[in-house]
């Protein structure tokens, strides 16, 4: 019997199989018979800011930090062992990572996949904590966060998003505070789990040298939990598309300024979100890339280097349009922006010029399906948010200059900015903290 | 995917990589040079400048849009350090024909504008232009001191720097401040046109296209590419012990909450007649995967750290131990990363730590064919060391290592240096 469908994208050369299991868990499976490396990613709709949320009604708090907490101590078994442990000694690749509204565990591996690919799937269905287990953890992870601290990269992110975002709790760290984990008991972790990791709130993706039917039998066999009920996040109000604040700079221990400046942005649902991604994405290369009068421009005067760029964000119904780099002058770039905002609003974007960031674009989108990590955590947003990315490059086709030129007058305007810098710390401000 | 090599031009090699596994291609030439601390930032500087303009396409603007036009994400320039060979040049990546609309090859487009980049840069009699000269010095300095920004490179680097502070390979690849102050359009013109003349060059193509058809088209490109006496004595001075008797200790303090701790080893004696996979394999036991003795007690049963690994260079012949600690738990710390070192020394190796740590070295091995990129790295690599060796003969010298052969490395690794970079929280709190 086929409890797998395939759908064909002959354009990009590529074929998935979708299929759900009877409790609700929905896999994708890409084969690659010509790859000795398969991946696997095992995920749940569970992050760093589904702090509060809805179940059956009740609204339920937990403490900052939780969903990374639970990340790390899943790999904990109840005979003793360590799966990340047991998976490595079989030769896989295993690691696992939180993000603001995912949760994600995976492995690559060259040898006896399906065995590692059971072992993912049972280590993260089998909750196992104790009070000891979880206070040693409470001693990493506090040097996770410390190390955070210290990164003028995290740093900076977090206080842009605290710019953008009053209440939204994307704008705390994922990882949580010393204080708030804490208060993280094995009782929190195991009540989180039973809501979270529950079938129909997870998604299985593979891709490699695998049979699509095999796969949908190992994760029968191995899946077994009951349909449980779709939890739901309680992000609180909805935050508007104007920042909260415009303007925030701290002292580091860095060797020249870094600015982050963007926007939040309202975003779509289904394909549509899928063509703003794109229209997202080919807006800021117009404006900004390698080719842009704005960066070219600003390179020559020794404002820019190599190490600007951009990207956008949409998760926990939000959007975020990131872009950053380092210069002697923040402000300087950032007013560039503004007028090369400015002069695309009022002079439109030369048709040659978008034809030729388009054919960019696509050659990247193909460079794209060369990376099975990649690939696989792109079927998994698309799962999560209800869109198909393996239609990029047709989608891309429909975008018109005029999607990028409304996209950039609403979204970019002076009105909706704002800005995160770090500054270098000066001579005797350090250690007199 | 097979592998070719052909010698195109004098001391020209071409490599291919050919097949249609991959949806897209990959190609990069790369001019080998001594790593030195005199040249090694004008060597990176060279290809920066190269990358602002060509005849025909003499800015960035205009090299940028006509990489757009082949689908491609640029032209990049790229410094590799290996030992102490320094490789700097430029790669590529752009779309197989199979999946362009017209179905038309870009690649030998994106042959002819590298080459054109690096053999026409644009020039006003015969100099590169000082203003690209000046900007990419600047740009290429704040590279440099950027480096303080991530904490946990720059313990390494540091650490490096010191233990290595009278050898070439203590030159980070893209140089140092101090000599990278000095770039001037005059001698960093000089300086290209030697490396040009006297560098061996390697080209790798990772692509469906037949290698013939390469080659022919990079002999049409690379016409009149200079050759002069070519410098084919090119390598890495491999020390086998310490500097000084005892480790040296080198501390730092900075502001930041969590300290770091970076301990440098010579591999020793073992250099003489490396084994490369028992040395890959002590590292594996040791500190370089996640069933190492390092990440097993340094950072699960003590949780002392959240990250403590070791990695190997086996062509310089040295092992660095990393871990982010609170500064406050520096002895313990080390004491405990020096106790796995004895411990792997005395034979301390169970079979599952064995068997552990060759499943995962083979499985990253094997994985080698998989993307353009680490086929690229793997022959480039074994190209630089004159190893005549694939990714599956390398499996295979896994499976003849035993356990004495790890423990006989082991006991051949020497430490010469310790770097503490010290948080001014912990230290205080204490």
């Amino acid at each position: 019997m086929n409890n797998m469908e395939h759908k064909d994208y002959t354009r990009i050369g590529e074929k998935v199989f979708s299929g759900v299991l009877p409790n609700g868990l929905r896999i994708k499976v890409i084969e690659k018979p010509e790859f000795v490396t398969g991946y696997a990613v095992f995920a749940t709709r569970y992050g760093g800011a589904w702090r509060r949320f809805r179940l059956d009604g009740e609204l339920i708090d937990t403490p900052a930090g939780i969903a990374h907490f639970l990340e790390h101590k899943m790999f904990d078994m109840p005979d003793g062992e360590n799966a990340l442990e047991v998976l490595a000694a079989n030769g896989a690749n295993p690691n696992a990572f939180t993000a603001s509204d995912v949760t994600c565990y995976y492995f690559e591996s060259t040898e006896s996949f399906e065995e590692n690919l059971r072992m993912l799937l049972k280590f993260v269905s089998t909750p196992y904590f104790t009070a000891e287990t979880v206070q040693k953890e409470q001693g990493i992870i506090g040097q996770e966060i410390m190390m955070g601290e210290d990164s003028p990269g995290n740093r900076i992110y977090y206080n842009f998003l605290k710019l953008l975002y009053s209440s939204h709790p994307i704008r705390d760290e994922i990882a949580g505070t010393v204080e708030s984990i804490a208060g993280i008991t094995d009782q929190t972790l195991y009540d989180c789990h039973r809501v979270f990791y529950n079938p129909i709130n997870m998604v299985l993706i593979v891709e490699g040298p695998v049979e699509a039917e095999k796969i949908y039998d190992i994760a029968l066999e191995t899946v077994t939990a009951e349909c449980g009920t779709m939890p739901e996040a309680d992000f609180g109000p909805d935050e508007g598309t104007v920042p909260h604040e415009r303007f925030r700079e701290e002292a580091m221990e860095v060797s020249l300024p870094q600015f982050l400046f963007g926007s939040k942005i309202k975003p779509e649902h289904g394909d549509l979100l899928l063509k703003q991604k794109l229209t997202a994405t080919l807006s800021l290369n117009l404006l900004l890339g390698t080719s842009s009068g704005f960066y070219n421009g600003l390179y020559k005067k020794g404002l820019l280097n190599p190490g600007f760029g951009y990207d956008t964000d949409f998760s926990c119904d939000l959007g975020t349009i990131f872009i950053e780099g380092e210069s002697r002058d923040p402000s300087a770039v950032f007013e560039r922006f503004r007028e090369a905002v400015k002069d695309v609003c009022e002079n439109g974007i030369e048709e040659s010029y978008f034809k030729r960031i388009k054919r960019a674009l696509y050659g990247s989108l193909i460079k794209s399906l060369e990376d099975f990590e990649g690939v696989c955590l792109s079927l998994m947003d698309g799962m999560f948010s209800g869109y198909d990315p393996m239609i990029s490059a047709q989608c891309l086709d429909s975008v018109m200059p005029g999607d990028c030129l409304d996209f950039i007058k609403e979204n970019l305007s002076d009105d909706r900015l704002a800005m995160s810098v770090i500054n270098p710390v000066k001579n005797g401000d350090a250690g007199n903290v | 995917m097979i592998f070719s090599r052909n010698e195109i031009m004098p001391g020209v090699a071409l490599n291919c990589l050919t097949g249609d596994k991959f949806k897209t291609s990959l190609f990069t030439v790369s001019l080998l040079s001594q790593l030195t601390r005199e040249d090694a930032s004008s060597d990176a500087a060279v290809v920066s400048v190269l990358s602002r303009g060509s005849s025909s396409y003499p800015d960035m603007e205009k090299l940028s849009a006509r990489m757009e036009e082949l689908y491609g994400s640029g032209v990049n320039p790229t410094v590799r350090k290996t030992g102490e060979i320094h490789s700097v040049g430029f790669a590529s990546y752009f779309p197989d024909a199979k999946y362009l609309p017209s179905g038309e090859s870009v690649t030998g487009d994106v042959i002819s504008l590298t080459c054109e980049m690096l053999l026409n840069p644009v020039t006003r009699g015969g100099l590169l232009l000082p203003d690209y000269v000046e900007q990419e010095k600047t740009v290429l300095l704040d590279r440099i001191r950027s480096r303080i920004n991530d904490k946990r490179t720059y313990a390494v680097s540091r650490c490096i720097e010191e233990m290595c502070a009278f050898e070439d390979y203590g030159v980070s690849s893209i140089g140092e401040e101090k000599q990278a102050e000095s770039i001037y359009y005059t001698k960093l013109t000089k300086h290209f046109r030697k490396l040009l003349s006297e560098s061996p060059i390697e080209i790798f193509f990772v692509g469906s296209e037949d290698p013939d058809e390469i080659a022919c088209r990079l002999s049409e490109s690379l016409f009149t590419l200079p050759r002069g006496n070519i410098n084919t004595d090119i390598g890495t001075d491999v020390r086998m012990n310490s500097v000084e008797e005892a480790p040296r200790y080198t501390e730092e303090v900075l502001d930041v909450g969590q300290g770091k701790l970076s301990i440098g080893f010579r591999l020793g004696e073992c250099m003489e007649e490396r084994n490369v996979a028992a040395i890959s394999l002590f590292n594996a036991i040791f500190g370089g995967t996640v069933t190492s003795k390092l990440f097993m007690n340094v950072r699960e049963k003590l949780s002392l750290a959240y990250y403590a690994s070791s990695f190997t260079d086996v062509a310089k012949g040295i092992m660095l131990v990393n871990s982010g600690i609170d500064s406050s738990n520096y002895e313990k710390a080390r004491d405990e990363i020096f106790a796995q070192l004895e411990a792997v020394k005395r034979g301390e190796i169970s079979d599952y730590e064995f068997s552990a740590a060759r499943a995962g070295l083979s499985s990253s091995y094997r994985m080698v064919s998989d993307s353009p990129q680490s086929l690229e790295g793997f022959y480039f690599q074994r190209m630089l060391e004159g190893e005549d060796i694939s990714p599956n003969d390398r499996i295979e010298d896994l499976m003849n290592v035993s356990k004495d052969d790890v423990v006989e490395v082991a006991n051949s690794v020497v430490c010469d240096q310790i770097y503490f970079l010290k948080g001014t929280e912990g230290s205080d709190n204490e």
